[in-house]
Protein backbone atom coordinates (compact mmCIF):
# COMPACT_ATOMS: atom_id res chain seq x y z
CA UNK A 1 0.00 0.00 0.00
CA UNK A 2 1.93 3.76 -1.31
CA UNK A 3 2.05 5.52 1.70
CA UNK A 4 1.87 9.19 1.84
CA UNK A 5 2.88 11.99 4.18
CA UNK A 6 1.77 15.36 4.79
CA UNK A 7 2.37 18.68 6.98
CA UNK A 8 0.06 20.34 8.80
CA UNK A 9 -0.77 22.94 11.35
CA UNK A 10 -3.58 22.23 13.57
CA UNK A 11 -5.39 24.63 15.72
CA UNK A 12 -7.25 23.69 18.94
CA UNK A 13 -9.82 25.37 20.32
CA UNK A 14 -9.50 25.74 24.12
CA UNK A 15 -12.22 23.53 25.01
CA UNK A 16 -10.36 20.33 22.97
CA UNK A 17 -6.62 21.11 24.79
CA UNK A 18 -7.96 18.30 26.98
CA UNK A 19 -9.06 15.53 24.27
CA UNK A 20 -6.81 12.86 23.26
CA UNK A 21 -7.06 13.80 19.16
CA UNK A 22 -3.70 12.76 18.66
CA UNK A 23 -4.40 9.17 20.31
CA UNK A 24 -7.40 8.63 17.86
CA UNK A 25 -5.83 9.70 15.01
CA UNK A 26 -3.26 6.90 15.22
CA UNK A 27 -5.60 4.31 16.60
CA UNK A 28 -8.58 4.99 14.38
CA UNK A 29 -6.31 6.18 11.48
CA UNK A 30 -3.82 4.09 11.53
CA UNK A 31 -1.93 7.33 11.09
CA UNK A 32 2.27 7.56 12.19
CA UNK A 33 2.47 10.63 13.87
CA UNK A 34 5.35 12.79 14.13
CA UNK A 35 5.06 15.88 16.44
CA UNK A 36 7.71 19.12 14.64
CA UNK A 37 6.38 21.62 17.47
CA UNK A 38 3.63 21.87 19.98
CA UNK A 39 2.09 24.78 21.97
CA UNK A 40 -0.67 23.48 24.20
CA UNK A 41 -1.71 24.76 27.44
CA UNK A 42 -5.25 23.10 29.36
CA UNK A 43 -8.18 25.67 28.36
CA UNK A 44 -5.87 28.11 26.06
CA UNK A 45 -6.01 28.14 22.34
CA UNK A 46 -3.44 25.20 21.45
CA UNK A 47 -1.12 24.70 18.36
CA UNK A 48 0.46 21.55 16.66
CA UNK A 49 2.57 20.91 13.95
CA UNK A 50 2.76 17.55 13.09
CA UNK A 51 3.83 15.51 10.62
CA UNK A 52 1.26 12.52 9.30
CA UNK A 53 2.05 9.18 7.23
CA UNK A 54 -0.60 6.58 6.16
CA UNK A 55 -2.59 5.41 2.92
CA UNK A 56 -4.73 8.38 0.96
CA UNK A 57 -7.69 7.24 2.81
CA UNK A 58 -6.41 6.93 6.23
CA UNK A 59 -5.33 10.43 5.93
CA UNK A 60 -8.44 11.53 4.28
CA UNK A 61 -10.78 10.06 7.68
CA UNK A 62 -7.81 12.00 9.49
CA UNK A 63 -8.55 15.27 8.09
CA UNK A 64 -12.57 14.67 8.39
CA UNK A 65 -12.43 13.64 12.42
CA UNK A 66 -10.35 16.88 12.89
CA UNK A 67 -12.81 18.74 11.08
CA UNK A 68 -15.43 17.01 13.33
CA UNK A 69 -13.89 17.38 16.05
CA UNK A 70 -13.78 21.50 15.53
CA UNK A 71 -10.17 21.26 15.05
CA UNK A 72 -8.76 24.04 12.41
CA UNK A 73 -5.76 22.42 10.30
CA UNK A 74 -3.90 24.04 7.47
CA UNK A 75 -2.32 21.52 5.56
CA UNK A 76 1.77 23.08 4.22
CA UNK A 77 1.91 23.95 0.80
CA UNK A 78 5.71 25.09 0.80
CA UNK A 79 8.81 23.50 1.34
CA UNK A 80 12.42 24.67 1.29
CA UNK A 81 14.33 23.48 -1.45
CA UNK A 82 18.37 23.16 -0.75
CA UNK A 83 20.42 23.53 -4.28
CA UNK A 84 23.25 22.03 -3.23
CA UNK A 85 25.11 23.06 -6.57
CA UNK A 86 24.96 26.70 -5.41
CA UNK A 87 25.88 25.93 -1.41
CA UNK A 88 29.82 26.25 -0.49
CA UNK A 89 28.64 24.63 3.05
CA UNK A 90 29.51 28.34 4.92
CA UNK A 91 27.23 26.73 7.69
CA UNK A 92 25.26 30.62 7.89
CA UNK A 93 21.79 29.13 7.27
CA UNK A 94 22.94 27.15 10.80
CA UNK A 95 22.94 30.02 12.34
CA UNK A 96 19.13 30.90 12.12
CA UNK A 97 17.38 27.16 11.64
CA UNK A 98 15.72 26.99 15.14
CA UNK A 99 14.93 23.30 14.67
CA UNK A 100 18.11 22.18 13.76
CA UNK A 101 17.02 21.02 10.33
CA UNK A 102 20.12 22.43 8.85
CA UNK A 103 23.07 21.69 10.49
CA UNK A 104 26.67 20.96 10.49
CA UNK A 105 28.43 17.38 9.82
CA UNK A 106 31.13 18.08 12.09
CA UNK A 107 33.32 15.80 10.47
CA UNK A 108 32.80 16.65 7.08
CA UNK A 109 31.81 20.08 7.86
CA UNK A 110 28.99 19.83 5.28
CA UNK A 111 25.73 20.83 5.54
CA UNK A 112 22.76 18.42 5.77
CA UNK A 113 19.22 19.43 5.43
CA UNK A 114 16.86 17.24 7.92
CA UNK A 115 13.54 18.13 5.80
CA UNK A 116 11.55 16.22 8.53
CA UNK A 117 12.72 18.43 11.28
CA UNK A 118 12.34 21.44 8.95
CA UNK A 119 9.75 24.22 10.26
CA UNK A 120 9.48 26.16 6.63
CA UNK A 121 10.01 29.13 9.38
CA UNK A 122 12.19 30.25 5.82
CA UNK A 123 14.92 32.30 8.07
CA UNK A 124 17.45 30.20 6.20
CA UNK A 125 16.08 31.71 2.82
CA UNK A 126 17.34 35.03 3.66
CA UNK A 127 20.39 34.29 5.58
CA UNK A 128 21.88 31.96 2.85
CA UNK A 129 24.74 34.60 1.38
CA UNK A 130 24.43 32.10 -1.71
CA UNK A 131 20.94 32.15 -2.39
CA UNK A 132 21.02 28.33 -2.19
CA UNK A 133 17.67 28.49 -0.07
CA UNK A 134 14.83 28.48 -1.44
CA UNK A 135 10.71 28.02 -1.31
CA UNK A 136 8.61 26.00 -2.89
CA UNK A 137 5.19 26.87 -3.21
CA UNK A 138 2.86 23.70 -3.93
CA UNK A 139 -0.85 23.67 -3.94
CA UNK B 1 68.24 20.40 9.73
CA UNK B 2 67.27 23.53 8.17
CA UNK B 3 65.85 23.66 4.73
CA UNK B 4 66.09 26.21 2.36
CA UNK B 5 63.25 27.48 -0.19
CA UNK B 6 65.69 26.69 -2.43
CA UNK B 7 66.34 23.52 -1.87
CA UNK B 8 62.29 22.85 -1.34
CA UNK B 9 61.75 23.79 -5.19
CA UNK B 10 64.02 21.28 -6.45
CA UNK B 11 62.58 18.54 -4.49
CA UNK B 12 59.44 19.97 -5.84
CA UNK B 13 61.45 19.85 -9.44
CA UNK B 14 62.40 16.32 -8.97
CA UNK B 15 58.93 15.33 -7.85
CA UNK B 16 60.66 14.35 -4.36
CA UNK B 17 58.69 16.93 -2.64
CA UNK B 18 56.75 15.74 0.60
CA UNK B 19 53.55 17.65 1.01
CA UNK B 20 50.94 17.59 4.05
CA UNK B 21 47.55 19.73 4.87
CA UNK B 22 48.38 21.84 7.45
CA UNK B 23 45.58 19.01 9.40
CA UNK B 24 47.69 16.42 7.97
CA UNK B 25 50.88 17.72 9.47
CA UNK B 26 49.11 18.21 12.62
CA UNK B 27 48.35 14.82 13.22
CA UNK B 28 51.76 13.75 12.14
CA UNK B 29 53.34 16.20 14.88
CA UNK B 30 50.96 14.58 17.40
CA UNK B 31 51.80 10.59 16.64
CA UNK B 32 55.63 11.34 15.92
CA UNK B 33 56.37 14.35 17.56
CA UNK B 34 57.90 17.87 16.01
CA UNK B 35 61.50 16.69 15.47
CA UNK B 36 60.48 14.20 13.21
CA UNK B 37 57.78 15.83 11.34
CA UNK B 38 60.29 18.78 10.43
CA UNK B 39 62.27 16.16 9.25
CA UNK B 40 59.69 14.68 6.77
CA UNK B 41 57.55 17.24 5.29
CA UNK B 42 58.65 19.96 3.53
CA UNK B 43 55.88 21.96 2.44
CA UNK B 44 52.56 22.36 4.52
CA UNK B 45 49.10 23.66 2.68
CA UNK B 46 46.75 26.07 4.14
CA UNK B 47 43.58 27.08 3.04
CA UNK B 48 40.57 29.66 3.82
CA UNK B 49 37.02 30.21 1.98
CA UNK B 50 35.96 32.94 3.38
CA UNK B 51 33.99 36.59 2.79
CA UNK B 52 36.58 38.88 2.13
CA UNK B 53 34.75 42.48 1.64
CA UNK B 54 37.97 44.03 0.58
CA UNK B 55 37.62 42.71 -2.99
CA UNK B 56 37.60 43.81 -6.47
CA UNK B 57 39.23 43.66 -9.65
CA UNK B 58 40.91 45.90 -11.82
CA UNK B 59 40.25 45.76 -15.65
CA UNK B 60 40.62 47.08 -19.22
CA UNK B 61 38.43 47.15 -21.75
CA UNK B 62 40.09 47.99 -24.95
CA UNK B 63 39.22 50.71 -27.05
CA UNK B 64 36.43 50.95 -28.74
CA UNK B 65 35.95 53.50 -32.05
CA UNK B 66 35.96 56.17 -32.24
CA UNK B 67 37.60 56.10 -27.93
CA UNK B 68 35.70 56.81 -25.37
CA UNK B 69 37.53 58.22 -21.61
CA UNK B 70 34.89 56.49 -19.75
CA UNK B 71 34.20 58.62 -16.43
CA UNK B 72 30.99 56.93 -15.29
CA UNK B 73 31.17 52.93 -16.00
CA UNK B 74 28.30 50.22 -15.09
CA UNK B 75 28.50 46.77 -15.34
CA UNK B 76 25.44 44.92 -15.09
CA UNK B 77 24.41 48.27 -13.95
CA UNK B 78 26.88 47.93 -10.87
CA UNK B 79 28.79 51.32 -10.77
CA UNK B 80 32.75 50.61 -11.05
CA UNK B 81 34.69 53.37 -10.59
CA UNK B 82 35.89 55.81 -13.57
CA UNK B 83 38.54 57.82 -12.03
CA UNK B 84 41.53 56.15 -14.14
CA UNK B 85 42.85 55.88 -17.57
CA UNK B 86 40.28 56.14 -20.77
CA UNK B 87 39.46 52.16 -20.65
CA UNK B 88 40.94 51.13 -16.99
CA UNK B 89 38.63 50.92 -14.22
CA UNK B 90 38.26 49.00 -10.86
CA UNK B 91 34.81 47.07 -9.81
CA UNK B 92 34.90 46.54 -5.99
CA UNK B 93 33.23 43.47 -4.53
CA UNK B 94 30.51 45.53 -2.21
CA UNK B 95 29.68 47.86 -4.95
CA UNK B 96 25.40 47.35 -5.17
CA UNK B 97 23.44 47.52 -8.26
CA UNK B 98 21.20 50.44 -9.25
CA UNK B 99 18.52 48.22 -9.96
CA UNK B 100 18.76 45.04 -8.19
CA UNK B 101 20.35 46.22 -4.31
CA UNK B 102 21.29 43.90 -2.10
CA UNK B 103 20.83 40.95 -4.63
CA UNK B 104 23.57 41.68 -7.27
CA UNK B 105 26.73 43.27 -6.57
CA UNK B 106 30.42 43.87 -7.31
CA UNK B 107 30.79 40.64 -6.32
CA UNK B 108 28.40 39.09 -8.59
CA UNK B 109 29.88 41.06 -12.02
CA UNK B 110 33.48 39.58 -10.77
CA UNK B 111 31.93 36.26 -10.58
CA UNK B 112 29.72 36.66 -13.77
CA UNK B 113 33.15 37.11 -15.53
CA UNK B 114 34.71 34.10 -14.48
CA UNK B 115 31.59 31.75 -15.20
CA UNK B 116 32.62 33.47 -19.02
CA UNK B 117 28.97 35.11 -18.91
CA UNK B 118 28.31 37.95 -20.98
CA UNK B 119 28.40 41.50 -19.36
CA UNK B 120 26.40 44.33 -19.90
CA UNK B 121 29.21 47.40 -19.99
CA UNK B 122 27.45 51.11 -20.03
CA UNK B 123 29.73 53.71 -19.89
CA UNK B 124 29.76 57.84 -20.07
CA UNK B 125 31.82 60.38 -20.67
CA UNK B 126 32.12 64.41 -21.02
CA UNK B 127 34.43 64.14 -24.51
CA UNK B 128 37.86 65.27 -25.21
CA UNK B 129 39.58 65.95 -28.77
CA UNK B 130 41.40 63.24 -28.22
CA UNK B 131 38.43 60.75 -26.88
CA UNK B 132 35.94 61.92 -28.57
CA UNK B 133 32.36 59.61 -27.52
CA UNK B 134 30.36 60.39 -24.61
CA UNK B 135 28.62 56.92 -24.42
CA UNK B 136 28.90 53.47 -25.16
CA UNK B 137 26.44 50.41 -24.23
CA UNK B 138 27.74 46.85 -25.02
CA UNK B 139 28.50 43.35 -23.72
CA UNK B 140 31.67 42.24 -22.53
CA UNK B 141 33.16 38.84 -21.71
CA UNK B 142 36.32 38.01 -19.84
CA UNK B 143 37.62 36.60 -23.09
CA UNK B 144 37.25 39.87 -24.53
CA UNK B 145 39.38 41.90 -21.81
CA UNK B 146 42.77 42.95 -21.87
CA UNK B 147 43.32 42.41 -18.35
CA UNK B 148 41.33 41.35 -15.52
CA UNK B 149 42.70 40.32 -12.03
CA UNK B 150 41.60 40.68 -8.44
CA UNK B 151 43.24 43.13 -6.35
CA UNK B 152 42.33 42.44 -2.99
CA UNK B 153 43.26 45.51 -0.05
CA UNK B 154 42.21 42.87 2.67
CA UNK B 155 42.19 39.00 2.28
CA UNK B 156 42.86 36.26 4.66
CA UNK B 157 42.56 37.87 7.76
CA UNK B 158 44.88 36.35 10.29
CA UNK B 159 42.20 35.82 13.13
CA UNK B 160 38.51 37.60 13.55
CA UNK B 161 35.78 37.95 16.15
CA UNK B 162 33.19 35.93 17.03
CA UNK B 163 30.00 37.54 17.42
CA UNK B 164 27.16 37.68 18.85
CA UNK B 165 23.65 39.75 20.21
CA UNK B 166 22.62 40.66 23.56
CA UNK B 167 19.82 43.38 22.25
CA UNK B 168 16.50 42.01 21.33
CA UNK B 169 15.95 42.52 17.57
CA UNK B 170 17.60 40.51 15.51
CA UNK B 171 21.14 42.11 14.04
CA UNK B 172 21.57 41.93 9.84
CA UNK B 173 25.43 41.77 9.58
CA UNK B 174 28.71 40.88 8.28
CA UNK B 175 29.25 38.51 10.44
CA UNK B 176 25.44 36.77 9.18
CA UNK B 177 21.95 36.71 10.87
CA UNK B 178 22.69 37.57 14.54
CA UNK B 179 19.50 36.23 16.95
CA UNK B 180 18.32 38.07 19.80
CA UNK B 181 19.50 37.83 23.47
CA UNK B 182 22.67 35.85 22.62
CA UNK B 183 20.50 33.47 20.53
CA UNK B 184 23.53 32.63 18.60
CA UNK B 185 27.29 33.03 17.83
CA UNK B 186 29.27 32.95 14.48
CA UNK B 187 32.94 32.74 13.33
CA UNK B 188 34.61 33.25 10.62
CA UNK B 189 37.95 31.96 10.13
CA UNK B 190 38.99 28.42 9.24
CA UNK B 191 41.05 28.02 12.49
CA UNK B 192 43.87 25.60 12.37
CA UNK B 193 43.63 25.87 8.28
CA UNK B 194 43.76 29.57 7.86
CA UNK B 195 47.25 30.59 6.14
CA UNK B 196 48.35 33.37 8.58
CA UNK B 197 47.46 31.37 12.35
CA UNK B 198 49.76 29.40 10.69
CA UNK B 199 52.78 31.64 10.54
CA UNK B 200 52.02 33.74 13.41
CA UNK B 201 55.40 35.37 12.67
CA UNK B 202 54.96 35.42 9.34
CA UNK B 203 58.68 34.04 8.72
CA UNK B 204 57.82 32.56 5.26
CA UNK B 205 54.62 35.02 4.15
CA UNK B 206 55.67 38.71 2.64
CA UNK B 207 55.79 40.40 -0.08
CA UNK B 208 56.25 38.39 -3.34
CA UNK B 209 54.67 34.92 -1.86
CA UNK B 210 52.92 32.81 -4.23
CA UNK B 211 49.43 31.48 -3.31
CA UNK B 212 46.70 30.03 -4.50
CA UNK B 213 43.79 32.35 -5.46
CA UNK B 214 40.58 31.81 -6.40
CA UNK B 215 41.80 28.91 -8.97
CA UNK B 216 45.06 30.86 -10.07
CA UNK B 217 48.60 31.30 -9.21
CA UNK B 218 48.60 34.74 -7.33
CA UNK B 219 51.11 36.70 -5.00
CA UNK B 220 50.78 38.60 -2.09
CA UNK B 221 51.38 42.14 -3.29
CA UNK B 222 51.43 44.42 0.15
CA UNK B 223 50.46 44.20 3.75
CA UNK B 224 46.80 44.45 3.54
CA UNK B 225 44.90 47.24 4.56
CA UNK B 226 44.50 47.26 8.66
CA UNK B 227 47.06 45.34 9.11
CA UNK B 228 48.08 44.93 12.81
CA UNK B 229 51.21 43.91 14.30
CA UNK B 230 53.19 44.73 16.76
CA UNK B 231 54.16 43.43 20.84
CA UNK B 232 50.75 43.84 22.19
CA UNK B 233 48.80 42.40 19.27
CA UNK B 234 48.72 38.86 21.26
CA UNK B 235 46.87 39.68 24.69
CA UNK B 236 45.82 36.51 26.80
CA UNK B 237 46.48 34.08 24.15
CA UNK B 238 44.35 36.11 22.01
CA UNK B 239 45.51 37.56 18.35
CA UNK B 240 43.60 40.60 19.43
CA UNK B 241 40.50 41.82 16.60
CA UNK B 242 42.69 40.77 13.41
CA UNK B 243 46.29 40.31 13.35
CA UNK B 244 47.76 40.54 10.10
CA UNK B 245 46.17 40.88 6.97
CA UNK B 246 47.10 40.54 3.08
CA UNK B 247 46.85 42.42 -0.18
CA UNK B 248 46.57 39.96 -2.84
CA UNK B 249 46.92 39.53 -6.61
CA UNK B 250 45.90 37.21 -9.19
CA UNK B 251 44.34 36.59 -12.80
CA UNK B 252 40.90 36.00 -12.97
CA UNK B 253 41.65 34.50 -16.34
CA UNK B 254 42.90 31.50 -14.22
CA UNK B 255 40.14 31.39 -11.58
CA UNK B 256 37.01 29.20 -11.09
CA UNK B 257 34.28 29.86 -9.55
CA UNK B 258 34.65 26.41 -7.70
CA UNK B 259 37.18 28.63 -5.47
CA UNK B 260 35.55 31.99 -5.62
CA UNK B 261 31.78 32.79 -4.95
CA UNK B 262 29.47 36.18 -4.85
CA UNK B 263 27.61 36.14 -1.96
CA UNK B 264 24.79 38.82 -0.20
CA UNK B 265 24.07 39.42 2.92
CA UNK B 266 20.32 39.95 3.74
CA UNK B 267 20.53 43.81 4.63
CA UNK B 268 24.04 44.07 4.51
CA UNK B 269 25.03 43.95 0.86
CA UNK B 270 27.35 41.58 -1.30
CA UNK B 271 30.78 40.49 -0.92
CA UNK B 272 32.95 37.80 -2.29
CA UNK B 273 33.62 34.59 -1.01
CA UNK B 274 38.11 34.42 -1.84
CA UNK B 275 39.44 30.87 -1.87
CA UNK B 276 42.94 31.24 -0.68
CA UNK B 277 45.58 28.73 -0.15
CA UNK B 278 49.21 29.59 1.02
CA UNK B 279 52.20 26.75 0.63
CA UNK B 280 53.97 27.31 4.53
CA UNK B 281 57.48 25.64 3.97
CA UNK B 282 59.21 23.55 6.81
CA UNK B 283 62.05 25.40 7.12
CA UNK B 284 62.76 24.23 10.47
CA UNK B 285 61.62 22.99 14.03
CA UNK B 286 60.68 25.66 14.35
CA UNK B 287 58.62 26.39 11.85
CA UNK B 288 57.27 22.65 12.32
CA UNK B 289 56.33 24.27 16.19
CA UNK B 290 54.07 26.92 14.84
CA UNK B 291 52.53 24.64 12.29
CA UNK B 292 51.39 22.10 14.81
CA UNK B 293 49.27 24.28 16.24
CA UNK B 294 45.73 22.74 16.91
CA UNK B 295 42.20 24.41 17.61
CA UNK B 296 42.43 24.32 20.77
CA UNK B 297 45.34 26.73 21.27
CA UNK B 298 43.58 29.47 18.94
CA UNK B 299 41.75 31.65 20.25
CA UNK B 300 39.39 34.50 19.74
CA UNK B 301 36.96 36.62 21.36
CA UNK B 302 32.94 36.72 21.64
CA UNK B 303 31.97 40.72 21.09
CA UNK B 304 28.43 41.52 21.10
CA UNK B 305 27.90 43.29 17.85
CA UNK B 306 24.18 44.98 19.06
CA UNK B 307 26.63 48.09 20.50
CA UNK B 308 27.24 50.15 17.44
CA UNK B 309 30.15 51.59 18.79
CA UNK B 310 34.10 51.41 17.51
CA UNK B 311 34.28 49.58 20.32
CA UNK B 312 32.13 46.78 20.79
CA UNK B 313 32.47 44.99 24.40
CA UNK B 314 34.43 41.65 24.75
CA UNK B 315 32.46 39.21 26.28
CA UNK B 316 34.81 36.05 26.49
CA UNK B 317 37.49 34.31 24.61
CA UNK B 318 36.96 31.21 22.97
CA UNK B 319 38.76 28.59 21.24
CA UNK B 320 38.29 27.20 17.86
CA UNK B 321 37.92 23.72 19.23
CA UNK B 322 34.76 25.19 21.02
CA UNK B 323 33.65 27.19 18.51
CA UNK B 324 33.88 24.37 16.21
CA UNK B 325 32.24 21.85 18.56
CA UNK B 326 28.43 23.66 18.04
CA UNK B 327 27.68 24.91 21.35
CA UNK B 328 29.86 27.65 23.58
CA UNK B 329 28.51 28.57 27.03
CA UNK B 330 28.04 32.18 27.77
CA UNK B 331 26.64 33.85 30.69
CA UNK B 332 26.09 30.74 31.77
CA UNK B 333 23.82 29.76 28.64
CA UNK B 334 24.66 27.11 25.97
CA UNK B 335 24.62 28.86 23.04
CA UNK B 336 24.61 27.34 19.29
CA UNK B 337 27.56 28.21 17.15
CA UNK B 338 27.74 28.64 13.73
CA UNK B 339 30.40 29.29 10.83
CA UNK B 340 30.47 32.15 7.94
CA UNK B 341 34.08 30.71 6.73
CA UNK B 342 33.71 27.00 4.73
CA UNK B 343 35.72 24.66 6.05
CA UNK B 344 35.16 22.34 3.84
CA UNK B 345 36.38 24.29 1.13
CA UNK B 346 39.18 24.94 2.83
CA UNK B 347 40.10 21.82 2.70
CA UNK B 348 39.39 21.07 -0.69
CA UNK B 349 41.85 24.30 -1.34
CA UNK B 350 44.44 22.55 0.72
CA UNK B 351 44.15 19.65 -0.99
CA UNK B 352 43.84 20.92 -4.25
CA UNK B 353 47.15 23.15 -3.67
CA UNK B 354 48.88 20.42 -2.05
CA UNK B 355 48.71 18.04 -5.37
CA UNK B 356 49.96 21.01 -7.09
CA UNK B 357 52.93 20.90 -5.46
CA UNK B 358 53.11 17.19 -5.63
CA UNK B 359 52.67 17.47 -9.92
CA UNK B 360 55.66 20.13 -9.95
CA UNK B 361 53.11 22.60 -10.87
CA UNK B 362 53.43 24.75 -8.08
CA UNK B 363 56.78 25.97 -6.91
CA UNK B 364 57.19 28.24 -3.71
CA UNK B 365 58.47 31.91 -3.73
CA UNK B 366 60.42 33.23 -0.87
CA UNK B 367 59.15 36.46 -0.37
CA UNK B 368 61.02 39.52 -1.43
CA UNK B 369 60.36 41.75 1.24
CA UNK B 370 59.16 41.35 5.10
CA UNK B 371 55.62 42.53 6.03
CA UNK B 372 56.22 44.94 8.74
CA UNK B 373 56.67 44.12 12.03
CA UNK B 374 55.37 47.36 14.14
CA UNK B 375 51.85 48.33 12.71
CA UNK B 376 48.93 49.73 15.04
CA UNK B 377 45.17 50.06 13.72
CA UNK B 378 44.62 53.53 14.02
CA UNK B 379 41.38 55.16 14.34
CA UNK B 380 39.79 57.75 12.26
CA UNK B 381 40.10 60.76 13.65
CA UNK B 382 37.51 63.38 13.15
CA UNK B 383 38.16 67.31 13.67
CA UNK B 384 36.15 70.13 12.93
CA UNK B 385 35.46 71.32 9.96
CA UNK B 386 34.62 74.92 9.52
Amino acid sequence: MQLQKIKLFMYFPPEKTDKPITYRLVKDYDLMFNILQAQIQPNKKGRLMAELEGTAENIEKGLQYLKDQGVQYRIFNKNIIWHEEKCVHCGACTAVCPSRALSMDRNEWKLTFDHSKCLICELCVKACPLNAMDVNIFL
Amino acid sequence: MAKTFDEINEKIKDGKVVVLTAEEFKDLVEEKGVAQAAKEVDVVTTGTFSPMCSSGAFINFGHSDPPIRMNRIWLNDVPAYGGLAAVDTYIGATELSETQGFEYGGAHVIQDLIDGKKIKLRAESYGTDCYPRKEITTYITLDDLNQAYLFNPRNAYQNYNAATNSSDRILYTYMGTLLPQYGNVTYCTSGELSPLLNDPELRTIGIGTRIFIGGAQGYVAWEGTQFVRNKEVIRDGVIQYSGATLAVIGDMKQMSSRFIRAASYEKYGTTLFVGVGIPIPVLDEDMAKFLAVRNRDIYTQVVDYSVPSRSRPVLRKVSYEELRSGMIELNGKKVPTAPLSSLRKAREIAQVLKEMILKGEFLLQEPIQKLPEDRRFNPLKEREVK
